[in-house]
């Protein structure tokens, strides 16, 4: 055997071994209910912004803090708290992913990820949107014939 | 139904030029197919001739479908979908070829007409590999063209036209008032055109509006375009039988599409660092990684290359090499155009649906399939030299290079590719035995991390081996010799290594990471001291300083530079806008007692932020985008040596986005960048002012309380003259002198007006902004007291939030960048004047 080929299989093996690795460092997605099962560890929490309940952000008197209720899908909801400014599009975003961990009886996030749908999102339904929204103060425009 | 106002015929024309550039370029992948497959040169040339004239009926035709399209945004012709989408009036005329890349069609048409100037220039002078090679492109771009046709085909779309009308796009479908009748099952109004909302577009995604949106997307895709005519050489030298000779020509091809590759991801660097505010230039996102994989194996096949040519070893891998990176370029364009990548990537790219998925998945099938398998069936008989390498030669270290450099893309497409296994394990959950093989995984917490622990030590072999390398020769070094040259440079390097540490205090620290970490990052930095020295040197102990042929060294110095900058710019990096500003922060119970890593600017006031004092001044809108607005941070060093004003911007309230886009600005030194952008904004909404003044009655030297202090008016003066106000003896204005004392301590001086003009009563008010007050002298009583109104409102308070980095060195990393591409291009300069010599030799 040339030394070539042993580098190569010890290379190989090795780059094998740093993608098991990282395996091994991965995440799940999770609810509510399943983020609350497995406290201090590490999620990604697919949930959306409890609009009903009260959003705590002020940034004169503390721009690095963010406190909300998170609903997912089931309708389980979770009281979390972000020490960050509060994202850009997060009001109108339909959906978040919030990566973090359940602690305490809190959900202690440090990444918020907003999905909006905005135009650069989902282009069609946007376009739609915004298209009814401009029909909706045309229908009020007397040059309206038909 | 005649409808009002349309222009048909560009879109008619776009629609025919489409399908012809579509069928010429079928034609041309036939003629060129049956010239290599003819048996005698008088068939071939008749082929040939019709395959030329088909390349360039199809080049015409590409180049009038993106002249036709330009027209139609330029125009504002919103009754095609693709102008309304991604352009608008308002849109500057710089940006107008940046709505080509916003949408799918366009970024496929910019791949399809760099394939057609790279396919022009083969047919000049690719000789004898100009079929095979140009069969391989033609095809291509056949595949291309598919993309973008938009006809239905057994019920399924195949492409989307960039030429669709609005009306037919299905976008005005669900909408009763373009419909005659308010009937959504009716068809359009005639005069659809005419609606108020028709009369502008979407306008272009704010963040593209960017100089370096303009010229990012062209080179990018050039750099992805050209790694085709490395992989059709290694396809026609495969399908010919005539293994290696491809090389000579495909070197410099190789040599060009790395720079431009190269250049291409880092402008997209350039421009994530300059106008996204996630604060750096590189986040292992899945669309960053998707093209610098390509690039990384490009570089391993162009090294294995070099080693071919003056050895005779490694021409297999080199095969593999060029199949691979172009196979990556497509997977690429399947992971970041089918929105595949979903949750995992900030970039959210709009899926063209089903359709488009399995189009994209056929063309790599289509491209790669023969590929391979001609590979291996030819593999045996791809020659290879028995004999092995000696472990004091070049090429030996060369290929480990190499290999390190492959099997690093190939982790890092790995980790990329998560939501790819995902799809297919969910695909698959049926049959799957286990649990826990059915749950989606995740990204890992710390995402960057995870690249980085593993690419930082790919750097240091490969620093340490494009110094150590080049001081090799081919076949087999003397240990004698090798010692000799090597020693000067390792000593210097050494030198400048230490004192690059001992002074450059790197201490970063990362919590997963630990001190190892911080060890392998002084070793990366030692390392890549070593590449620029050893390989700078190597110019002149090597090549007697001739910068003709030193091509290869002077890459592998900017290269040096590149991962230096890397390492010092992210490991240096330091967050300026700690919270120190007083105003606030009661951290409560549940905060882990992290520092805010935002300020709040309150206008007008002074704040304490590390070295500076930052005021943040006024604000400006820009005089086009009425949305988009400057704010003014005034910085001053507290040791008085610099004042500058940086400018971060934000769009508000674009069409369809409620919030803030913001866009930083940074302040450039030679050695490091202040580096700022907005985090928050107050909402539009909370400036409405529901309180109302109270009149209070005063005498000079009263006191007035307000919630957060008192006022004390000092004295009225009669038509002052001074630096806020000029009046002169003939008016009649009355000013009060006013000091607000907080409780904080801090002091304002207010100075309301109250004047007479034309017989009328006036005021100016004046506000201290951080203590929301609002103070107006309405009054003089008959007892010479005076009354003012105070108004504490909610709604004067305008700050903003911030956050400022300071980069360091990151200028040595755009350095890096420039003299690798220049270093590269010179030896491909370099290449192609070898290959012309041989051949007009004997």
């Amino acid at each position: 055997m040339k030394k070539i080929h042993i580098i190569l299989l010890v290379s190989i093996a090795a780059a094998i071994a740093v993608l098991i690795t990282f395996l091994r460092t991965t995440t799940t997605y999770d609810t509510v209910e399943t983020a609350m099962n497995k406290p201090g560890r590490f999620v990604h929490l697919m949930a959306r912004w409890d609009r009903s309940q009260p959003l705590e952000y002020d940034a004169i008197k503390n721009p690095n803090y963010l406190s909300f209720t998170a609903v997912d899908t089931m309708g389980k909801s979770v009281k979390v708290i972000y020490h960050n400014p509060k994202p850009e599009n997060f009001e109108i975003s339909d959906r978040l992913v919030l990566k973090g961990k359940y602690e305490n009886g809190l959900f202690n996030c440090d990444g918020i990820q907003t999905k909006c749908p905005s135009k650069y999102k989902d282009d069609k339904k946007n376009a739609e949107k915004s298209i009814q929204q401009a029909s909706g103060s045309a229908t009020g425009n007397p040059d309206t014939k038909y | 139904m005649n409808y009002l106002d349309e222009h048909l015929l560009p879109g008619q024309l776009g629609r025919f030029f489409i399908v012809l550039s579509l069928v010429a370029s079928l034609v041309a992948t036939f003629a060129y197919f049956k010239t290599v497959r003819s048996k005698n040169d008088i068939d071939g040339g008749y082929w040939k001739k019709l395959a030329r004239y088909a390349f360039i009926v199809e080049l015409l035709s590409v180049f009038t479908i993106f002249g036709l399209l330009f027209y139609i945004i330029s125009h504002h012709l919103f009754e095609y979908k693709y102008a309304w989408q991604h352009s608008s009036r308002q849109l500057e005329p710089k940006y107008l070829l940046a709505c080509f890349w916003e949408g799918q069609e366009g970024s496929f048409l910019l791949w399809s007409i760099w394939h057609c100037v790279l396919g022009l220039i083969l047919i000049k002078t690719a000789k004898k590999w100009e079929a095979p090679v140009m069969t391989v492109i033609s095809f291509a771009q056949f595949c291309i063209a598919s993309m973008i046709v938009g006809v239905y085909l057994f019920g399924e779309k195949i492409g989307s036209n960039p030429f669709v009308l609005i009306r037919d796009s299905g976008f005005l479908d669900t909408t009763p008032i373009a419909h005659v009748g308010m009937d959504v099952n009716g068809p359009i109004r005639p005069d659809y055109l005419r609606l108020p909302f028709m009369q502008d577009g979407n306008d272009l995604n704010v963040l593209l509006q960017n100089y370096w949106m303009v010229i990012h997307p062209p080179v990018l895709f050039m750099g992805f375009a050209s790694t085709i005519v490395p992989f059709s050489f290694a396809f026609a030298g495969l399908w010919k039988k005539n293994f290696g000779e491809w090389t000579k020509p495909a070197l410099p091809w190789a040599l060009f599409s790395a720079a431009v590759l190269g250049v291409g991801i880092m402008m997209g660097a350039a421009w994530a660092y300059e106008s996204l505010s996630f604060g750096g230039y590189w986040a292992w996102d899945p669309v960053e990684n998707a093209s610098l994989v390509p690039w990384l194996i490009l570089i391993a096949g162009i090294h294995t290359l070099l080693i071919y040519k003056h050895t005779g070893h490694s021409l297999r891998t080199t095969h593999l090499f060029f199949i691979l990176s172009f196979g990556f370029v497509l997977y690429s364009t399947f992971l970041t155009r089918t929105g595949i990548l979903g949750d995992t990537s900030v970039h959210a790219f709009t899926g063209e649906g089903k359709s488009l998925f399995y189009h994209l998945q056929l063309f790599m099938g289509l491209s790669l399939i023969p590929a391979f398998v001609l590979y291996f069936i030819n593999y045996k008989d791809i020659p290879s030299i028995k004999q092995e390498e000696s472990g004091s030669s070049r090429e030996f270290w060369m290929f480990i290079g190499s290999l390190v450099f492959f099997l690093s893309a190939i982790v890092i497409i790995g980790k990329t590719s998560l939501p790819v296994l995902n799809k297919i394990m969910s695909s698959l959950s049926g049959f799957l035995p286990f649990k826990f093989l059915k749950q989606a995984i995740a990204p890992p917490e710390d995402p960057e991390f995870a690249y980085n622990q593993i690419q930082i030590f790919v750097a240091i072999i490969i620093a340490v081996l494009t110094g150590l390398t080049q001081y090799l020769k081919y076949k087999n070094t003397s240990s004698k010799f090798f010692w000799k040259q090597v020693l000067v440079p390792l000593i210097l390097s050494a030198v400048a290594a230490t004192l690059v540490l001992a002074f450059g205090d790197v201490t970063y620290y990362h919590p997963r990471g630990g001190y190892g970490f911080l060890a392998a990052i002084w070793m990366g930095i030692a390392c890549s001291v070593y590449a620029v020295v050893a390989n700078a040197a190597y110019i002149w102990i090597g090549l007697k300083g001739k910068l003709k042929l030193s091509g290869g060294s002077i890459a592998h110095v900017g290269f040096g530079l590149v991962l230096l900058g890397i390492l010092l710019s992210s490991s240096k990096k330091e967050i300026l806008s700690y919270n120190t500003s007083g105003i606030s922060i009661p951290f409560d119970a549940t905060s882990k007692e992290k520092t805010g890593e935002n300020l709040t600017l309150v206008k007008g006031v002074k704040n304490d932020m590390g070295r500076y004092w930052v005021t943040y001044e006024n604000d400006e809108q820009h005089p086009v985008k009425k949305e988009k607005w400057f704010f003014n941070i005034h910085f001053q060093r507290k040791d008085g040596k610099e004042e500058f004003m940086l400018r971060p911007s934000a769009y508000i309230k674009v069409k369809g986005n409620e919030g803030i886009q913001p866009e930083p600005d940074s302040r450039h030194y030679l050695d490091h960048d202040v580096f700022v952008y907005l985090t928050a904004l107050p909402a539009p909404e909370k400036n409405k002012d529901t309180a109302s003044f109270s009149p209070r009655t005063v005498s000079v030297g009263d006191t007035i309380f307000y919630t957060n202090g008192f006022m004390i008016v000092d004295r009225v003066m009669a038509n002052p003259s001074d630096e806020k106000y000029h009046y002169s003896r003939s008016d009649t204005a009355l000013v009060a002198n006013i000091t607000v004392f907080s409780k904080q301590g801090t002091r304002y001086h207010l100075r309301p007006v109250f004047y007479v003009k034309n017989n009328q009563a006036n005021y100016i008010l004046d506000t201290a902004l951080s203590q929301n007050l609002i103070v107006a002298f309405t009054q003089v009583t008959l007892d010479k007291k005076v009354v003012l109104q105070v108004k504490e409102s909610n709604s004067v308070m305008k700050y903003v939030t911030m956050k400022a980095y300071k980069f360091p060195f990151i200028n040595v990393l755009w350095l890096g960048i420039i003299i690798t591409a220049l270093g590269i291009l010179i030896s491909m300069v370099r290449r192609i004047q070898l290959n012309r010599s041989s051949k007009t030799g004997p």
